[in-house]
């Protein structure tokens, strides 16, 4: 087979490459160049491209660069940052994954007479008499199957996974079996646009690449009853869930139970004001086809699934009923549903910003 | 993969001419001294380099001690842009669709930049403006662009900078001139002009400025005072010498060349005639035989090189960054090219190697890998691959 090997510069797409290489497949590795901006800490910074093009020379491979910076900034940047005007927390490693890794490369390794892309994502792709089952990765610490969730049957039949079936630490060694110089490289971390230091004054990555595309205001921090207990500096960054940053005085913890942006004003109470007994999600996506029912349901990228009923309300919604109670979740984050048996993805969906009234205890 | 290597990125790095790397490698084997040593194998090389500035000099129309070597033809550029700013009062200003090394230079010197028309010229009026704002170092204005080979009026440039900014370095890098202008036509116009050798047939590794005599330029690169202190370190011996040969040659073929490459493009356009919508960024009149740069709407420069270098057909687009990636053109976007069009820009340029087969064979491959493409792009119903 032709394959198009998505290859970021770390160990897991450096391994992915070599792995079908050894099986005989006609690769071509290919890096994005996703940002341009001024983080040099993520996934296509000019020394990552450096890694996977040295790689790809070692293994024998061509390697191409594709300059994707104006999709991603459309789609993947611009959002985050009019999510975060809305109050909405969102994951931007998912929404690249849906737009530009799976639907950018995918259209164009299509027109370019590729087979199927692969990728280092720790996830598998199984046949079944279904179809094509996303499953989760082999090493349960590294399973990804949560962030490529979105791919459906006709994506998941042209998607690889080469390294699914390994454990990290299988991977680090093949890559130094074969002497490859991504084989101790970290694994990478947190938003590829965003650096991960804090600037002169103190702040944050995220706190000043936002404050320097939208403006940020000021908000009361009101305890539930509406008595203003303090203030913050911007409720655009305040997450629901957040304890730190908003405590205020008195003996109990509080935490985020509401944020009002529009209204600047967040809300805090006592952690059992976050339980809620249901959820509900649009923008849904299947692997195969729409399905209510008993499902496990994960809600961040390494989070323990819970047991729920789903329920599909309409083409865009679904309804997340909790077995018990679960604190609930911030909106603009995914909801990913797995099989009973917590083997395979069924689908996902992002959660909603409804307002929801607090389950009784 | 294909058979036959087609090449088409003269403008990139043309080969070497055979005679040049003949001539070279002595230089590199048996006469390998430090010319600036005092021996008979020094002084052998000091021969081998002041033959050389000799023959550079008069193929550009200026005297042997106007000529500086340096390592390429970006420090070349800075050179003149840097060695003016820093020993004249005023800041640098170039033309908005300059190469790279003048542009980013500029802007790092806190120039500033004059717009040019739709077709690639400068424009003149703005260009008046520019220089009536305040104290000027140095002007620089290409002779040829390197994406879309528009030639520029430096006559007309030349006059208004006398006229505005008397006591600037008026620069102009002529790297993509050597092979298609008589640099003797050009000299008289400016104070100083840069040169790379890789572009013409001599090895990567070498470029030239031709300093007018009188004109204060502070030296770059600091040390032993090589080149009458103007730009120090070790002469690479081999480099100048065969960057002389391959001047000679481009010099004396030129006339001859100019009008072979010029049926070439012809062939190559008419050979792209059935491409629906394909547009020509510039006239031919306006621009040298050596390159033809068009843009294909509906098609994406990326998608488009890979299928080529999969048919073995060498090509490019605009500048590449650090990454590699291929970077929106800067020369484009200065000339109003609206950003849809030039998402599909290609460019191909011709060199002493290229045959009229070369180019009916690339004609053929640019017609398929665009039709591949564009039925692709139907297929999928998205209009952005």
């Amino acid at each position: 087979m032709k394959i198009l090997v998505a290859m970021s510069g770390g160990v897991d797409s450096s391994v992915a490459a070599a792995l079908l290489r050894e099986q005989g497949h006609e690769i071509v590795g290919v890096t994005m160049r996703l940002w341009g901006g001024e983080s040099d800490t993520g996934c296509c910074s000019v020394s990552d491209v450096d890694d996977a093009r040295r790689v790809a020379q070692q293994l024998g491979i061509d390697h191409l660069v594709f300059n994707f910076t104006d999709d991603f900034h459309r789609a993947v940047v611009d959002p985050y940052v009019a999510d975060h005007s809305a109050g909405i927390t969102p994951n931007p490693c998912i929404e690249c994954n849906r737009h530009i890794k799976f639907d950018r490369l995918f259209d164009r390794a299509d027109v370019l007479g590729f087979d199927a892309v692969a990728t280092g994502h720790h996830a598998r792709i199984i046949a079944s008499e279904s179809g094509w089952r996303l499953t989760r990765g082999a090493d349960p610490a590294k399973d990804q199957s949560y962030v490529v969730h979105m791919l459906d049957q006709s994506r998941l039949a042209r998607t690889m996974f080469p390294v699914g079936d390994m454990t990290k630490a299988e991977v680090r060694a093949h890559a130094a079996r074969l002497g490859l110089r991504t084989a101790a490289k970290p694994d990478s971390q947190d938003v590829c646009f965003i650096t991960t230091t804090k600037n002169a004054d103190g702040e944050s990555g995220r706190s000043s690449f936002l404050r320097r595309r939208i403006e940020l205001h000021p908000a009361d921090v009101v305890d539930e009853d509406g008595r203003r207990i303090g203030s913050v500096d911007a409720v655009e960054l305040v997450t629901l869930g957040q304890r730190r940053g908003v405590a205020g005085g008195g003996g109990t913890k509080r935490f985020v139970v509401d944020v009002d942006v529009n209204g600047r004003r967040v809300t805090v109470g006592p952690e059992q004001s976050l339980n809620v007994d249901h959820e509900i999600g649009s923008s849904t996506t299947w692997s195969d086809r729409p399905q209510s029912g008993s499902v496990l349901v994960q809600c961040s990228a390494h989070g323990s699934p819970r047991r729920a009923t789903l329920t599909v309300l309409d083409d865009d919604m679904v309804r997340v009923d909790w077995e018990s109670l679960e604190r609930r979740i911030s909106p603009g984050q995914s909801l990913v549903f797995y099989d009973p048996t917590d083997t395979w993805v069924i689908g996902g969906a992002t959660t909603t910003t409804r307002s929801v009234s607090p389950a009784m205890p | 993969m294909a058979e036959r290597l087609i090449y088409l990125d003269h403008a990139a790095t043309t080969p070497m001419r055979h005679d040049a790397v003949a001539a070279m490698t002595p230089y590199l084997t048996e006469v390998f001294a430090n010319p600036s040593g005092s021996h008979r194998f020094a002084r052998r090389a000091r021969q081998a380099v002041d033959e050389s500035r000799e023959t550079i000099a008069s193929i550009i129309g200026c005297d042997l001690g106007e000529i500086v070597f340096t390592s390429c033809g970006t420090e070349s550029d800075n050179m003149a842009v840097r060695g003016a700013d820093e020993s004249r009062v005023g800041s640098p200003v170039c033309i908005a669709t300059e190469h790279h090394a003048v542009l980013h230079t500029v802007e790092r010197f806190g120039g500033r930049v004059v717009r040019v028309t739709s077709a690639g010229d400068v424009d003149l009026d703005h260009l008046t403006t520019v220089l009536s704002e305040g104290p000027v170092s140095s002007v620089s204005v290409m002779a040829v662009n390197n994406e879309t080979g528009v030639i520029t009026d430096l006559a007309a440039v030349s006059r208004i900078v006398r006229r505005l900014a008397p006591r600037a370095i008026l620069h102009t890098d002529a790297v993509q001139a050597a092979c298609w202008i008589d640099l003797r036509t050009i000299w008289p116009l400016v104070d100083t002009l840069a040169l790379s050798a890789h572009k013409f047939g001599g090895p990567k590794g070498v470029g030239v400025l031709a300093v007018r005599s009188g004109s204060d330029l502070s030296p770059l690169i600091l040390g032993g005072g090589q080149e009458r202190d103007r730009r120090s370190g070790t002469h690479n011996v081999a480099g100048i010498v065969a960057t002389a040969v391959a001047l000679q040659q481009t010099d004396h073929d030129r006339p001859a060349e100019s009008q072979r490459i010029e049926a070439i493009r012809r062939d190559l356009f008419a050979g792209l005639e059935t491409v629906d919508g394909l547009r020509r960024t510039v006239a031919a009149t306006s621009s040298v035989p050596g390159v033809a740069h068009l843009c294909i709407p509906g098609v994406e420069s990326e998608a488009l090189l890979y299928l080529l270098d999969e048919q073995g057909v060498c090509a490019s687009s605009a500048s590449a960054c650090a990454s590699g990636a291929m970077e929106p053109s800067h020369v484009l976007a200065a000339m109003g090219v609206p950003t849809e069009l030039a998402r599909g820009s290609l460019r191909l340029s011709f060199g002493h190697t290229t045959s009229p087969d070369d180019v009916r064979v690339a004609a053929d491959v640019i017609v398929a890998a665009v039709e591949r493409v564009r039925s692709a792009t139907r297929r999928l119903g998205t209009p952005r691959v």
